[in-house]
Parts: C-alpha cells; sequence; structure tokens
C-alpha cells in the first residue's frame, strides 16, 4: 500500500482545528495556550456557534488570541474582559460570549470585573488560563505564584508574610450564586485536554441554556517564566500548582461539590 | 410626540437618551450625575425601548462595558463626573484607539482629588488635551442649557457613527441640576440586530459569518501599522474641523470688547453682556459648542476687530490659553474664573471684564507695539 492510498478523508484521525487560523502562535514551545485556544475553537465548531460567538481577548501572552481564533473577537484593557463580555451579553442575550484571561488579567488588575460578573450571574464563559507567573511581561509575580517560587519581582521567592498566599480564583468564584459552572483543568497530557474540552464544552452548553458564569479554570505551565524546560515545567506543574491548585469541579449545575 | 417639559439637566439627557434609541448605557452613581441612572432605572427603559441599562461596579467597568457594546456597533453611552472620568480614561484611549463609537458625558464638578460636588468648568484641559495616553482627540461638545443636553445626545451619537469616535458631551453640575423647560423629540425606534449587523458588516464583531473575522483592538506591535493607525486617527480629526466645528457668535458684529465661554460660563456671560450694554460697553460672546474642534478661525477673525479678550471660565485658567493660540497674540487675552465650586455672578464678569481688558494699559501698547513691528 503507497502512503498516498491512505491519506483520504475517512482516514484522518487528526487535523488542524477549523478555526485556529494559520497564523505561527506567537507562544512558547511547551506553552498550554494553544492547546486551550485548539480545545476553545473546536467546541465552538462542533457545536455550530461561531456566526453567534464574541471572544473577549485579554492583555498579557493571550493578547493576539484574535491573531489565532478564526472568529469575531474584541481586545479587552487588561483585566476589563468580563466588564467587556458583559456589555456584549446583555445587548445580544442570544450570542455566545467567552472570555479567555491569563491571572495577572483576571485575578489581579480585573478581580473588582471578575468578582461582579460572576455575582451577576451574566450569562457568559470564562477561560482562565493560570500559569502562576506574568508571561508576557517577562515573568513577574501573578496572584497565583505559588509561595517561594521564584520570579522576577520575588527574586528570593514569594514571601507569604509580605506577598501574601497565591489567590484560588475559582473557589472563590464557585461560592457566588451567579456562577453555575466552575471547574479547574489542565491541557498537559491528551488525557487532560480531552477532560478539558467536554468542560468547556459544558460551558458554552450552559450558556445556550442560559445559565449564567460557567469559570474554567485551566492550570497551565510557562517554562520560560519558570525557566525550565516544557518538559520539567509540566512534571513542576505535576508536583506543585496541581497540590495547591487541584483538578477537578468545584461547582456544577449551580451546586459546589 | 415631542413634548415640552421642565426637567433638570441630567433627566433631560437621560430622557433624549431613550427617545434618540440608544441601545445601551452603564454607568456608576457619582455627584452630580446621579440622576441620569437614577432616571434610567426609574423609567424602565428596558420596557419602552429595549435599551440596556446597567449599574457597573465601578466607572472603570462602565466605560468598558461600553467598548464591549461598541464593539459589536450598538449606540452606547456612559456618564459620570469629573474623578470618575479620571477613572473612565483608559478606556476611552481604547475607544479611540480601537476606533469604536461611544457617547460618554461629563457633568463636571470641582477638582483636583475629591474636589467638591459643586459645579465647576476644571475638566477643560482633561477633555481636549487627551486626557488618557496616546495620539487622540475626543470631539467635545459643550452644552450650555438643558434643551442642549436633551439635543446633543443625538448630535453626539451622529458623529461618533459618522467618525467611528468617542465623543464626550461637556457639561458642569450647573447645566446637570438645573431645571428649565425643555422640548423633547419624538421616539426613534433602535436599530433591530439584522439591520445593525447589515449595516456595520464590515468592522463590527457581531459574530462571524461567510466575511472575514471581525477584530476589535488597538494594539498594533509593528511600528509601522501602529504609526498608520495613529494617522488614521489624525485624518478623522482633521476632517472634523473642517466639517463638524460650532460656535455661536452673540452680540459680536458691533462688539468692541470680546468674552469666550463656554456652557453655563456662557450663560452667565450673556446677561454681564446685557450689563455692559446697558452701561455703553460694546461687548460680544462667542461661545464654542465644539470644544474640539476648536472655532479657532472665527476667534483669530474676531481679534482683528475687538480691542480685547476675556476667557470666561469656572476653572483657574484652562480654556484661556486655546484663546491665546487662537488669536496669536493679536489682542491682550485675559482669563477671569472662580474655583472650588463658586459660580461667578454676571457683575463679576461685568467686573473682571473692566478690570482686565477695559482699562488694561497693554491694549493700546499692542496697538502701537502692533505697528512699530510692522
Amino acid at each position: 500500500m503507497n502512503v498516498l492510498d491512505i491519506i483520504k478523508p475517512e482516514n484522518q484521525v487528526f487535523c488542524k482545528t477549523k478555526l485556529m487560523t494559520d497564523t505561527t502562535l506567537s507562544y512558547c514551545p511547551g506553552c498550554g495556550h494553544g492547546t486551550a485556544h485548539n480545545l476553545t475553537m473546536e467546541v465552538i465548531d462542533e457545536m455550530g456557534i461561531v456566526a453567534d460567538t464574541i471572544g473577549v481577548a485579554p492583555v498579557g501572552c493571550s493578547v493576539l488570541a484574535y491573531d489565532f481564533m478564526n472568529i469575531d473577537i474584541t481586545q479587552a484593557a487588561h483585566g476589563r474582559a468580563p466588564a467587556v463580555a458583559t456589555a456584549i451579553a446583555r445587548c445580544w442575550p442570544d450570542k455566545y460570549v467567552f472570555t479567555y484571561q491569563g491571572d495577572g488579567d483576571l485575578a489581579a488588575i480585573g478581580t473588582a470585573e471578575t468578582i461582579h460578573t460572576c455575582n451577576r450571574g451574566e450569562n457568559i464563559v470564562i477561560i482562565f488560563v493560570n500559569n502562576g507567573i506574568y508571561g508576557m511581561t517577562g515573568g513577574q509575580m501573578a496572584p497565583t505564584t505559588l509561595e517561594g517560587m521564584q520570579s522576577s519581582t520575588s527574586p528570593y521567592g514569594r514571601d507569604s508574610k509580605t506577598m501574601g498566599m497565591p489567590i484560588k480564583m475559582t473557589e472563590l468564584v464557585a461560592n457566588l450564586p451567579g456562577v453555575y459552572y466552575a471547574t479547574r483543568q489542565s491541557v498537559h497530557t491528551h488525557k487532560h485536554a480531552r477532560k478539558a474540552k467536554k468542560a468547556i464544552r459544558k460551558a458554552f452548553e450552559n450558556t445556550r441554556l442560559k445559565q449564567g458564569v460557567s469559570f474554567i479554570e485551566i492550570v497551565s505551565n510557562c517554562n520560560s517564566g519558570w525557566k525550565m524546560t516544557p518538559l520539567e515545567a509540566n512534571e513542576w506543574m505535576e508536583e506543585h500548582m496541581f497540590a495547591y491548585f487541584p483538578l477537578g469541579d468545584i461547582k456544577v449545575n449551580g451546586k459546589l461539590k | 410626540m415631542s413634548e415640552l417639559k421642565l426637567m433638570k439637566g441630567n433627566e433631560a439627557l437621560a430622557e433624549a437618551a431613550i427617545r434618540a434609541g440608544v441601545d445601551a448605557y452603564f454607568g456608576y452613581p457619582i455627584t452630580p450625575q446621579s440622576e441620569v441612572i437614577e432616571y434610567l432605572m426609574t423609567e424602565r427603559p428596558e420596557e419602552r425601548t429595549g435599551m440596556v441599562v446597567l449599574q457597573a461596579e465601578s466607572e472603570i467597568a462602565a466605560i468598558n462595558m461600553v467598548y464591549g457594546a461598541a464593539s459589536t456597533g450598538k449606540m452606547v453611552m456612559t456618564s459620570s463626573s469629573s474623578p470618575g472620568i479620571s477613572l473612565k480614561l483608559e478606556g476611552i484611549s481604547y475607544l479611540a484607539g480601537a476606533e469604536l463609537p461611544a457617547v460618554i458625558v461629563n457633568v463636571v464638578r470641582g477638582g483636583p482629588g475629591l474636589g467638591t460636588i459643586q459645579p465647576s468648568q476644571a475638566d477643560y484641559f482633561q477633555s481636549v488635551k487627551g486626557g488618557g495616553h496616546g495620539d487622540y482627540k475626543l470631539y467635545v461638545l459643550a452644552p450650555a442649557s438643558v434643551q442642549e443636553m436633551a439635543d446633543f445626545i443625538e448630535d453626539a451619537f451622529d458623529i461618533a457613527f459618522k467618525y467611528r469616535a468617542p465623543v464626550l458631551i461637556l457639561s458642569d453640575g450647573l447645566i446637570g441640576q438645573m431645571m428649565e423647560k425643555v422640548v423633547l423629540k419624538d421616539q426613534k425606534e433602535r436599530m433591530t440586530d439584522e439591520e445593525l449587523i447589515e449595516k456595520y458588516d464590515s468592522w463590527a464583531a457581531t459574530g462571524k459569518t461567510n466575511r472575514k473575522r471581525n477584530i476589535i483592538t488597538s494594539l498594533d506591535l509593528e511600528s509601522e501599522k501602529m504609526e498608520k493607525r495613529v494617522h488614521r486617527l489624525m485624518a478623522k480629526y482633521e476632517r472634523m474641523e473642517k466639517e463638524d466645528m460650532r460656535y455661536e457668535k452673540i452680540a459680536c458684529d458691533d462688539a468692541e470688547y470680546l468674552i469666550v465661554a463656554y456652557g453655563s460660563s456662557a450663560r452667565i456671560s450673556q446677561k454681564a453682556i446685557e450689563l455692559a450694554r446697558a452701561k455703553g460697553i460694546k461687548v460680544g460672546l462667542l461661545r464654542p459648542i465644539t470644544l474640539f474642534p476648536y472655532p479657532k478661525q472665527p476667534l483669530f477673525e474676531l481679534a482683528d476687530q475687538v480691542k480685547g479678550i476675556l476667557s470666561v471660565e469656572l476653572n483657574a485658567g484652562q480654556m484661556v490659553e486655546d484663546v491665546k493660540l487662537a488669536v496669536e497674540h493679536k489682542v491682550p487675552v485675559e482669563h477671569f474664573g472662580r474655583t472650588g465650586g463658586i459660580i461667578h455672578t454676571p457683575e463679576e464678569v461685568l467686573e473682571a471684564l473692566e478690570q482686565k481688558i477695559i482699562n488694561n494699559e497693554r491694549i493700546g501698547h499692542y496697538k502701537t507695539r502692533e505697528s512699530s513691528i510692522l
């Protein structure tokens, strides 16, 4: 059998995500953003809702998400994506609106918008990629940086006495009645990515049913910021990040687990 | 039906917004403009027209909600007062950079800092000299009556969508709080979502159909592209100067002296002019209706006719700089204004005119100096 005989649509087991553009990703090799983008776009494609979907990109590593996601998208000021999404969802109640934000964006500068958008129960999906560091600005301490973890602004390690403990946003917002679904996922292995995709799908289904906020945290890595190889970063993430930010559902169908 | 009502400026503005078919309002309470959101909430505009009204958690959230709705082509507005506008400036800069239509209302109070809740015009610099970061300008309308508070809503949205740019209505605590009669226009139909998608399909982020995706952003990491964006903005502002500059001349035909004033100061100055004319002093008033674009040419021309100009403002001297720039030192230009929330009386304005302009020794000096230079 010739190779060309095998290359047929019916034999295809993997292909580029339809709603991703051909633009080369600006993310570092090994970074989880690309997978998180893919999964989100796959869900929108599979649900057939692209004409009714409006994305909101943040400031941070994924500021250029609109270069990679082949959907209508608006890029918000730092931390304000939930406010931007609120208005879009209110003005277009039948559309699917999602924000895609990092930890600096969502858990530091945009905390007020995050909390109040969740409290109002806006009918949106929030995808929160938590890699415990400010990636784009070059490895500064994030609100989710682990205790003792070094960064360019905590060069001797995060000291909880003066810098506080890393903030658990998903647990925090899960306690708000406006949040219908809160889960923590990761995308570093195929198995985890498949689970994360299911969660994203559930979130967009919740939007369809107008259930309020679906909040998906994706614990991810930042090998550049963490100064590790991609493999080391994933191992470190499993050992340390997951210990503090345990994976799994926190609130499902409006009920805390 | 259009109707005649006695209303507060803030309420007239809110009612006019509903009648203009505005799609959404996002705001945060602050004195002296809280009546805007209070009126809107009371009127149930979601039932009257389907207009969305939401009290945000902060001015920052409110302006970013405006950014969100504007990204999708909706007619959207917010209002606040000075400290709140300071908080909104980042978002306003983003609106300008991302080329989004929106209307922002500032019912100005005295500053700096928490300042006072009394009326002021101390946000002139902030309004016309940028305010937020980067190379941008706002089209700035300055209402001088409750009627104009109502009328300028539609004017502001016309400009916002003509240029795809944020427009500022720069009012003040006096115009916002005082009651006057106002003629309200008929209810306009809001655009349907289908109409909107058809009309703004070339840019608005309403969901990607068979066209290329619409991206709303103010970011260009490539310098050449970013410079192009800045040039595109500058071209808009040039066009605004050519096509949409507005002003009013009152009693200028025979004027020997000129007062320049906008908003509430213009109303007070109008009375001062009457007092002056009763004393035989021929004074005219030039009222800029747009503070950007500024009526530079009319001022430049009037400077050939009058002996001196007084810029009357409820601040420590801000617009006076633009008056000076416009008249290019042809005649003396002085400033008069009270601050701290004190509103000058027409008598005080007349007194200032007499002291600073009419009895100004430099007036003669100017004329001779100019001829000696020639």
